[in-house]
């Protein structure tokens, strides 16, 4: 970029101009207006109500200026929840949708931590072992390697049923989500399975978490930027027929998103497990709604084609801030439960007004 | 240079100047009998426009040979070798490139993205994971559509909000950035303005001079007299006639279109 000159070139009858930088508005900018607009509502509500402030440090209580606890909660509350809103990302680019997501945290959770366990708790043998004496103590890789591989079958399934037969997503991955429940209740006949190694147990320690979280983040950025994948993932969620007359394999394309979603909820039970160093059969509960509204808030469209990582992750944090700003009011938990729901549904309202001002234009 | 004037001796000619012939070829719909045994010849260079009224199988005959999809029967030689094109891909591989009615064109990518689609500049291969050169495409972008003469104030824009001819103009862009041995354009100016409308002929014109050879499916008459040097008529899913613009007029082709006439070897007994 040694001349900086805006490239631009004069062509054609009517002599319009070439602006290959010129870039429009960015829908996640949006995003991010509506995440400080909230956040100064909480403050607002926060001087009026509690007499403190939201965000910041109105007490002195931290050497920051921001109240460096609740910003921490925020961020270790959404993490987990926010590695399977980016698999959700994709698939709703694809013009899919992944219900299963929650329970494949399950069952890979199970799984992954069955192989993650220790052979002694407080200098006697592990109680609740699951299999025999051989499988203790086993280096980390294999439990990673165990939730990794039970979350990305899941999504080859999920993805070879919406890909190869003519059943929607909804349906394919509905079924998935209760066959998926089921197969982590049958995994130990329903017991939780606790007692990891210290190895596994610091996958999801501190802000372990949150740091998955940003690196998949990232990483998925650059994917969803800058590879034919991603470029294909906009295409067919764009327009499907236009993708496969432009020569784009949609099922084998399909299968791969899915199967990455299924890896993420894979990655997802993994730290999960270890932040909460047991695993249960109802872990990940109605994780993939919460995962879906991140996105959704975020601005990708259930319609398809639209959307970023970027958005999904500052959807993520809006969430977080509600969620928070909530008990931060001192609202009942019950309250936080209604509030998701309401939420959730805003969220795809929000969307549908989205697509038909777009499509009025 | 003028062009060659319709001569007789072309017909005698040797077969290797034969770009694209089908041979009988069929596409059913369950019942619907959408195409029934075409028979059609295009030679390297000619530009020759299909005609016939809506629902006649012109469409669905450029699906076989574009491998959009698979014929019921029928055989297609393409550019000296029987082809049996698999996907669209195999087809553009082959060097046909395609304006589709529906231009198949993805709204929520700009211009080079949809330029480029399903066939994208890389810089290192990592399979489905291969990093985009985006610098790479935007360029030969500008280039193709200097080519064409297109304009768009905007590449790096969505096409959603584009306006007919303008996506119009970059589906017909996208032909003409990559070498081809046949261009088909499935009525390529049916929505546009008439500025538009000559901009669009005035890349055909193009494609003519530079010997590229053509297929147009148009219902506007005058466009065709003055673009092709023959016409095809399709009527009720078969060919009804193959006419010379030089033998031919307006109501003689009308005439063809409605079924008011038929040449002789393409009747069939017609069960209406
Ligand atoms: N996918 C399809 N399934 C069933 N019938 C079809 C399909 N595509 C086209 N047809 C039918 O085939 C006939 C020819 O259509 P088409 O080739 O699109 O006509 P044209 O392009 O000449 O207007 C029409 O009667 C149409 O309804
Ligand atoms: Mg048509």
């Amino acid at each position: 970029m040694a001349d900086g000159t805006a490239q631009a070139r004069v062509h054609g009858t009517g002599g319009l101009l070439y602006d290959t930088k010129r870039r429009a508005w960015p829908n996640e900018a949006n995003v991010l207006i509506a995440l400080i607009l909230i956040v100064a509502v909480f403050e607002g509500l926060g001087a009026l109500l509690m007499d403190q402030s939201f965000l910041f440090d109105s007490r002195d209580r931290f050497d920051s200026v921001f109240n460096e606890a609740r910003l921490r909660i925020i961020i270790l509350q959404v993490a987990i929840i926010g590695i399977i809103a980016l698999g959700a990302t994709q698939v709703i680019i694809t013009g899919g949708i992944d219900l299963s997501a929650g329970s494949v945290v399950g069952f890979a959770a199970m799984v992954a931590m069955s192989f993650a366990q220790t052979g002694v708790v407080n200098g006697n043998p592990n109680p609740g072992a699951v299999f025999g004496p051989a499988w203790l103590d086993l280096p980390v890789i294999v439990p990673v390697l165990a939730g990794l591989g039970v979350g990305t079958l899941a999504g080859v399934i999920n993805g070879a049923l919406i890909a190869y037969t003519r059943i929607p997503p909804f349906i394919a991955t509905l079924g998935m989500m209760v066959a998926a429940r089921g197969a982590a209740q049958w995994w130990t006949r329903g017991q939780p399975v606790s007692f990891p190694t210290d190895g596994y147990a610091a996958l999801g320690q501190g802000m372990m978490p949150v740091i998955w979280f940003v690196g998949l983040a990232i990483l998925f950025h650059l994917i969803l930027r800058h590879t034919v994948y991603g470029k294909h993932t906009y295409a067919i969620g764009s327009n499907e027929d236009a993708a496969r007359m432009s020569g784009i394999k949609v099922a084998r394309h399909k299968l791969l998103v899915y199967a990455i979603a299924g890896g993420l909820a894979g990655v997802s039970a993994i730290v999960l497990s270890a932040k909460n160093l047991t695993a249960q059969t109802g872990m990940g509960l109605m994780y993939e709604l919460d995962a879906i509204a991140m996105a959704v808030i975020g601005g990708v469209s259930l319609a398809g084609g639209r959307g970023s990582i970027v958005g999904t992750v500052i959807g993520a944090l809006i969430f977080g801030v509600i969620i928070s700003g909530f008990t931060f009011l001192r609202l009942d938990a019950y309250y936080q439960e209604m509030v998701k729901g309401v939420i959730i549904v805003a969220a795809v309202v929000l969307d549908q007004w989205r697509q038909s001002r777009t499509g009025a234009k | 240079m003028a062009a060659e004037p319709d001569g007789g001796e072309v017909m005698g000619d040797a077969m290797d100047d034969v770009i694209l012939e089908t041979r009988g070829l069929t596409k059913h719909y369950g019942g619907v009998h959408a195409l029934t045994d075409a028979d059609f010849t295009l030679r390297a260079g000619e530009h020759v426009a299909i005609m016939g009224d809506n629902g006649a199988g012109k469409s669905t005959f450029v699906r076989q040979i574009t491998g959009v999809e698979v014929p019921t029967r029928g055989t297609i030689v393409f550019d000296g070798r029987e082809r049996h094109f698999e996907n669209p891909m195999d087809a553009r591989d082959a060097g046909i490139e395609t304006v589709f009615q529906t231009l198949a064109l993805a709204d929520d990518l700009d211009v080079p993205d949809n330029l480029f689609l399903g066939r994208e500049i890389v810089k290192f291969n990592l399979g489905p994971f291969s990093i985009l050169d985006y610098k790479a495409m935007q360029e030969a972008t500008i280039a193709g559509l200097e080519k064409t003469g297109v304009k768009i104030p905007n590449i790096r824009g969505t096409i959603r909000n584009m306006s007919g001819g303008q996506r119009q103009c970059v589906a017909i862009a996208r032909t003409a950035t990559f070498h081809s041995k046949l261009t088909i354009m499935d009525e390529p100016t049916a929505a546009l303005g008439v500025q538009e409308t000559a901009q669009v002929e005035a890349i055909v014109r193009t494609l003519k001079e530079a010997g590229e050879p053509l297929i147009l499916i148009s219902h506007n008459m005058r466009q065709v007299m003055d673009l092709c040097d023959r016409i095809v008529v399709f009527r009720r899913g078969r060919i009804c006639a193959k006419l010379r613009k030089a033998d031919t007029d307006h109501q003689d082709v009308v005439a063809y279109i409605t079924g008011a006439k038929t040449q002789a070897e393409y009747e069939v007994a017609d069960a209406v």
